[in-house]
């Protein structure tokens, strides 16, 4: 028997299909993307490189936010852009998403609220 | 791609006979096992946040990895870099690759993929290299009987007869007998008491002990042997990202394979290239992350 699911599939993956013109399209994107990538992965080992850890408390809890602003940026554009989440439905899209970020709000919680607790109880003042 | 969701009311979306996300059961699976993969290193990364805030004494990323093949030392991070363009510019050939496999360019497609190929190759080299630098170390630690931390800037080699050389850099102390940290050169007519007195000695990674420094709550000279976790979180993070870009470049090599034997010309899609390519931006999505909180923060 034919299996119509996979029919159904073959429909989809040519509803992707584009032509040249559109491709045209896609790459400038791409080329952006990729600048934009290379360029925050400088910054960033500029920054990292060149400001010791010591130069005040505050200011490098700032430039750690700001590490993980720029982290962010890249993979939202990783994500949307290269793995073309951005261009699928909505529904797809927050299917994939919305899980995520609540299991994140868990990470940050253990990484930075549960273990600065736990440093304390070992090192505490 | 762009522009390709067409509009369909949300009563034929649900109506069953398709997929209500419109895309087809392989991608649909490969996007989740791409979120359950995440949850695993998501739980690795904590796992390295929580160790880094629980145990003060951790080296600066900047100076324990800061060398260049061949060059030695003084690059801070810039191998590391490269290492993170090498991913990128493999993910940018493998979008392409995808671009192309739209267009039924087939030529495009392996040309692509080709680089993509290579590209994952490097990295998993300058990984292997970078592993290799870590466990060998620059520079060694000598414990002596009356508790003295003493290190050195280079492997002190033992000879046959079981002599240590004496190091060209010098040796510097590094804690005291107190246990307190304070650098004082060692005068090289000294060497051989510090070497008669020697408890153990020590160079570069393992699970169980590393020579890496860490940084010093209070001041910058004062020297803390680096918590045994960092050299862990390093072999597992590091090395289950590798293992995800090795098998990433196998499947690669898979889908090349066919792709030049023309299967997809005969189904009339490239949306194989398309999945693979998911997976392999993952692998580039976690080194970002990866990059960010092991060797930055």
């Amino acid at each position: 028997m034919e299996r119509d699911d996979l029919i159904v599939d073959e429909s989809y993956a040519r509803a992707a299909h584009h032509d040249e013109e559109h491709g045209r399209k896609i790459r400038k994107k791409i080329v952006f993307v990729t600048i934009l990538l290379t360029v925050i992965t400088v910054v960033e080992v500029l920054i990292g490189s060149s400001i010791p850890r010591d130069s005040g408390s505050g200011t490098w809890t700032a430039i750690k936010w700001l590490f993980i602003g720029m982290t962010l940026l890249k993979a939202g554009y990783i994500v949307l852009s290269f793995m073309h989440l951005g261009d699928e439905r909505k529904s797809l899209k927050y299917t994939i998403l919305v899980p995520y970020i609540f299991f994140i709000c868990y990470l940050i919680l253990i990484a930075l609220t549960e273990s600065t607790y736990i440093s304390n109880l070992f090192y505490g003042n | 791609m762009a522009g390709h969701t067409e509009s369909v009311s949300k009563a034929e979306l649900w109506d069953g006979g398709g997929s209500p996300f419109r895309v087809s059961y392989g991608k649909l699976m490969m996007w989740l096992f791409l979120v359950s993969d995440a949850l695993t290193f998501g739980g690795l990364l904590v796992a390295y946040g929580f160790f880094r805030h629980r145990y003060p004494d951790w080296p600066v990323g900047e100076k324990v990895f800061n060398s260049m093949p061949g060059l030695g030392d003084g690059y801070p991070l810039l191998y590391v870099a490269l290492m993170t363009f090498i991913l990128i510019v493999s993910s940018v050939t493998m979008v392409l690759a995808v671009e192309a496999g739209h267009r039924l360019d087939k030529k495009g497609v392996i040309k692509w993929l080709a680089f993509t190929v290579i590209g994952g190759f490097f990295f998993v080299g300058s990984q292997a290299w970078e592993w290799y630098h870590f466990i060998h170390g620059g520079g060694g630690v000598i414990t002596t009987m009356t508790g003295e931390v003493y290190h050195s800037n280079t492997d002190l080699h033992m000879d046959a007869a079981g002599h240590y050389h004496i190091p060209p850099d010098g040796l510097e102390l590094v804690q005291n007998k107190y246990g307190e940290g304070e650098i004082v050169v060692i005068d090289p007519s000294e060497y051989p008491g510090i070497f008669d007195n020697m408890a153990d000695y020590y160079t570069g990674a393992s699970m169980l002990r590393n020579e890496y420094a860490a940084t010093s709550n209070t001041s910058d000279q004062e020297y803390v042997k680096a918590a045994p976790q960092f050299g862990n979180a390093f072999f597992f993070i590091t090395g289950f990202h590798g293992f995800h870009v090795f098998s990433g470049v196998v499947i690669n090599i898979i889908i090349l394979l066919q792709v030049v034997r023309g299967k997809f010309d005969d189904l009339g899609h490239y949306e194989m290239v398309e999945k693979t390519g998911l997976y392999w931006h993952f692998v580039d999505l976690v080194w970002v992350f990866v990059f960010t909180f092991f060797y930055l923060v």
